[in-house]
Order: C-alpha cells, then structure tokens, then sequence
C-alpha cells in the first residue's frame, strides 16, 4: 500500500524529488507540525518591518497614545515624516553618498576580482592553491579588528571625511568574497572552450573578454548585487572614517543626526530606515533567485 | 571521470604553456587584487597588532611601550566583562539561530504552496542594513512605549512595562534576540541548500525498512547535512563574535557595560576616547578567539571527509 502510494506520488507533476516526504502526514498534523510553526517564523521575521512601516506613516500625537488608537493601526496616515526627512535634513545627500560610494567599491572590487579569480582558477600558476586559500582566509578577517589601524591609515593619506576613504576600504571584505564567488562559477565553465579559442589562436586576452565573461553573466550579476548590498549596509567603516554631516552615508547618517538626545523622532528615523533599506530589497526582489545561490554556493564551495 | 578531468588539465595548461607566459600574465592578473588587500587588509592588520604595543593617540602617533596596553587590560575588568559578554553573546545566539534556522530550513523544505515566495521573504531580515532594523528594534524595546510590553499587558500576561535595554539581564537578552532575528534567515537559507542536495530516494529506502520522522531527521539528514552545518556556523560564530552595529545601535554598551562587546569596547575606547592603542590592543585580544574557531571547524571538517573515505 505504502508502496504503491509512493509510486504514484512520485510519478506526479510535482515530483517526489520537491517536498520531503509530506505526503504521509495527514491533513491536521501537517497543520501542526509545518503551517503552524511557518505561520509564527514568518510574524516575527516580518512584523519589525511592518511596525517599520506603521511607524513612518503615524501622526506624531497618535505615537504614543496606545489608549486612544490601536498601536498596531495608523487612522489617517501622513507623509510628513518623510517629507520632513527629504527637505529639512540631509538625507537626500545620505543617500546620493551611499549610491555613489557603493557603486565605486562595487566596481573596483568585481574588476579585481573578475582577474584575480581568472588568474587562480584558469591560468592555474604555481601557489595559485595557495593564494586561493589565501584570499578565502582574507574574507574571515572581519572589520572590527581591522578599523582603528585603517583609520590611522585612512588620515595619513589625507582621505578622511571623503568618500574615496569608504570605496578604497570596502574591497577588503568585498574582494575576498567576489573572487571566491567568480572562481566558482568559472570552474563550471568548461575547458574545452578554452582550448578551442586557444588553438584558433586566441589571446589570454581575448579568452577573458569575449568568451569567459560573457558566460559568466550570471556570476557576474550575483557579485554585483552581492556587493552593492554589502557596501550599502557597511556601518563600522563609514562610523569612523566619517566625520561631517554632508558625507555620511544612509545607515550611519540616520543613527547619528536623526536621533537627537531628549525627544527622539521616531516617525522620522523609522521612515529613514524604511527609505535606505528600499534600494537593496528592491535590487533583492529582482535578483532574489541569484542572490539565494550565490549565498548559498559561496558557503558550500 | 577523474582521468577525463586530468587529461583535459593538463592539454590545457600544455597549450598555455605554448602560447603565452603564464607566469607574468598571472602576475598581471593577481595584480589589482592583490594590490588592494595588501595595501588595505595585510598592512592595516599587521599595523593593528604593532598599535597594540603603542601608546598611540588620535593625532599623536605613539611609541613603542611593549607590553603595557596589555598589562592595563588584564587588570581591566571592564574589558574582561566585555569578553565574557562577547563569548556569552556569541554562543547564546549562535546555538539560537542553529535550532531555529535549521527548524525553519526544514519547514521549508516541505512541500508547500508558495515556496519560493516564503523562501524569499524570509530572508528579509539578513538583506536590510542591520543598522536600520536594528533601530526598528530601538523603537520595539523602548521602555515606555514598546509595542511588545504594550501587547503583553493587553493580553494580561504582564503587568507592568518591561525595561528592555534599562536591566542588565534583559538588555543582554534583548540585544540577543535582536541578534538571532537577524541571523536566522542566512542560517535557514544555506541550511535548506544543503537539505534539497540530500537525494529523496534515501528518505524513501530508510521509510520502507520502518524508520520514523526522528530516526529519518537523526540518521540520513544530520549526517548528510553536518558538513554544510559546520561551515555555516562557523560564519555565523565569526560574524557574532565581531558584531559590533547592533550593541552599538542598542545600547553603545550600556547598562553599566552589560552589553559591551569587544568590538564595541574597542570602539569606545580605540575612537571615541582617543586612545587608540589601547583600542588596538583589545581588536588584537579577539584574534586568538577568531583563529581557534576556524581551526576547530577547518579540522572539524578534515577530520569528518577523512572519515568519509576521503576524496574531494
């Protein structure tokens, strides 16, 4: 019976291969066990951004009046957190900063890293083994012990307070990660391309630009998107390297000019939170398919 | 296979070898990349651990004072509060975010309608700027007007407000919880990669010679899965460890120290006191944590392919 159940399953459209084995568990145990538990993961992850959300768009006087109205609803929203947060503080230049600056470490680091990568999996020189240990060790050194000897560094070459100090800094966790990434997906890329190209006398060169990186689009995208989001949520960098109020980015400028000491801006600071984390679920939303497997093949590589 | 694998290296490398210098072309190619991590990542490290016997200050490079920065910490017991806070945050939320990614890695690993969506909206919390969540979580735990107090009183579990990031305990637990909320998403998320490699056909020979839900999870998914377990937390360990926006956001430290993180204390006193040898000196202090958790996982790991039969 069991047998049979089985065979059937399998051979129908959705396939055996897709859903653990569900299809023996009854209706109201599955309730329990699957839909239930689903139900309270999905709440607790989401329900910040909708109190987020809620937040922004709730008048100043209803708040912190819990009596009066629900907390959980807003009655007649308002956008004046949001335009107080566009025309009377500068989180319009935040933003612009944060665009520009992870857009250039985005750049700078895929073009390191699309050579580098080449170079370790492809050109295969003597200790590329190495260096390719190297750099996977060179992504484990996390920020915080690297930002006070950057700061020094950062002042003496006199970029302090300007946003190339953040686009020369980034590389540091985001090389690492692309060109692990990109070695991945140029192992998939099979030799034999290669060798065609070769023998039809092509250059290194040419290999690189008119065969490997068109294939790699997919990779390429996926470091990209991983990157951008990388550098646009960086805060330790930005804390220190920083100073006035014109050059910050989104997530150190929300934190350290919306928030004044006595009364906090709540509606204010919420909407600022919600607008600088817009661009990156976006991007996300577009590209969550390449963002899930590049996440996860970066793990299992 | 193999042998197809080989021969075809070694065609290539031949042909390249024929054609063009590899060598100086791969320096070429090394060239950018390892310019800027030598520059911005070996260098600032090893300036790092040489500020770490300086009395350096902001704006006055400092000399050379051996072993002091160190001698001053090991008497210091802010910074052995902020260790033993660290450790304590670092092995709380990482075995929280384990059972619960893994929990939540295998719900979603049924089959259910809209999977895709579910998998995609899960992962919210890991794609925000952990700043900007973390200040929605400001606003959660406010101690007047937290929505979570306000929706525990309605409901008449408690009945005054809780002071979240007021108590040492409850700021500890707060931040951690803020911590975990954060980190369950990329947990679940690799974790169920590492599920969907595991072949149905083995759930189904361990079904027919009787095995139940437990048996099926304890013998065929845990083994199958501990390799992929090990490197996602070891991540998960080594970003915990060095956390440093969400204690900043919460609570800079605070109450009395009872959140201070190393990173946070190396901040405090590395940047915003000036003294940035002594916040040297205490970055340097994490490197010993960091290396032994790669060195267990990495010989974790060997150990358990060697097991295995080797290979790969």
């Amino acid at each position: 019976m069991a047998v049979t159940e089985t065979r059937k399953t399998s051979l129908g459209p959705k396939g055996g291969d897709d859903g653990g084995m569900g299809y023996l568990q009854s209706l109201p145990r599955r309730v329990v066990t699957v839909y239930l538990p689903l139900l309270i993961f999905v709440f607790v992850l989401l329900f910040p951004f909708y109190w987020m959300a809620v937040t922004s768009v709730k008048p100043n006087e209803q708040m912190t009046n819990f009596n009066d109205y629900s907390p959980f609803w807003v009655i007649g929203p308002t956008l004046e957190h949001f335009r107080y947060l566009l025309f009377d503080t500068s989180y319009p230049g935040w933003l612009w900063n944060t665009i520009l600056i992870s857009a250039g470490s985005t750049f700078l680091s895929l073009l390191a890293a699309v050579f580098a990568a080449y170079a370790i999996e492809r050109l295969r020189f003597s200790g590329s083994r190495q260096v390719g240990l190297a750099i996977f060790l060179a992504y484990l050194v996390p920020p915080s012990i690297l930002f006070i000897p950057l700061s020094v560094m950062v002042f003496r070459l006199g970029l302090y307070d300007t946003p190339f100090a953040l686009i020369l800094t980034y590389p540091t966790f985001l090389v690492p990660f692309c060109t692990w990434l990109l070695m991945g997906y140029f192992r998939s890329i099979p030799f034999e391309l290669e060798e065609c190209a070769l023998i039809d006398g092509a250059s290194r060169w040419q290999i690189l630009t008119k065969i490997i990186l068109p294939l790699s689009v997919p990779g390429l995208i996926s470091a990209g998107i991983f990157a951008f989001t990388l550098s646009w949520n960086e805060f330790i960098y930005a804390l220190t390297f920083i100073q006035s109020s014109e050059n910050k980015t989104v997530p150190v400028g929300v934190l350290t000019e919306l928030v004044r000491s006595d009364v906090y801006e709540w509606g204010a600071l919420m909407a600022g939170a919600l607008i600088g984390s817009l661009p990156v679920v976006i991007l996300y939303s577009f590209f969550v398919e390449h963002y899930v497997s590049s996440m996860t093949g970066a793990v299992k590589e | 296979m193999a042998s197809t694998t080989a021969s075809t290296k070694g065609t290539s490398s031949r042909l390249a070898g024929l054609t063009e210098s590899r060598g100086w072309l791969s320096a070429w190619f090394m060239l950018p990349a390892a310019a800027l991590l030598l520059v911005f990542l070996t260098y600032p490290l090893g300036l790092g651990v040489w500020l770490g016997f300086t009395d350096a200050r902001i704006g006055r490079p400092g000399i050379f004072i051996g072993l002091e920065n160190y001698e001053y910490l090991w008497d210091d017991s802010v910074f052995w509060l902020s260790v033993f806070n660290t450790l304590l945050y670092t092995t709380v939320a990482s075995i929280l975010k384990f059972v619960l990614g893994l929990w939540l890695a295998l719900i979603l690993n049924e089959n259910l309608p809209l999977k895709s969506f579910f998998r995609a909206i899960v992962l919210l919390p890991w794609v925000v700027p952990t700043v900007l969540s973390a200040i929605a979580f400001w606003w959660i735990f406010d101690s007047q007007f937290s929505i979570i107090s306000w929706a525990l009183i309605e409901m008449g579990i408690i009945d005054q407000r809780i002071n979240f990031l007021g108590d040492p305990t409850n700021a500890r637990a707060s931040v951690i919880a803020a911590n975990v909320w954060r980190g369950i998403p990329f947990v679940a998320i690799t974790l169920l990669a590492g599920l969907q490699t595991i072949p149905q056909s083995l759930y189904e020979a361990a079904t027919l010679d009787g095995a139940g839900r437990w048996q099926l999870f304890r013998y065929v998914t845990l083994p199958l899965l501990t390799p992929i377990i090990a490197i996602t937390m070891t991540f998960s360990v080594l970003f915990t460890f060095t956390d440093f926006q969400l204690i900043y956001v919460l609570t800079r430290g605070g109450p009395v120290n009872a959140t201070h993180l190393m990173a946070t204390l190396s901040f405090q006193r590395g940047i915003s006191g000036g003294q940035l040898g002594e916040g040297a000196a205490i970055a340097v202090a994490m490197i010993p944590f960091l290396l032994s958790a790669i060195l267990f996982s990495y010989f974790g790991l060997q150990r358990r392919k060697w097991q295995q039969g080797g290979g790969d």
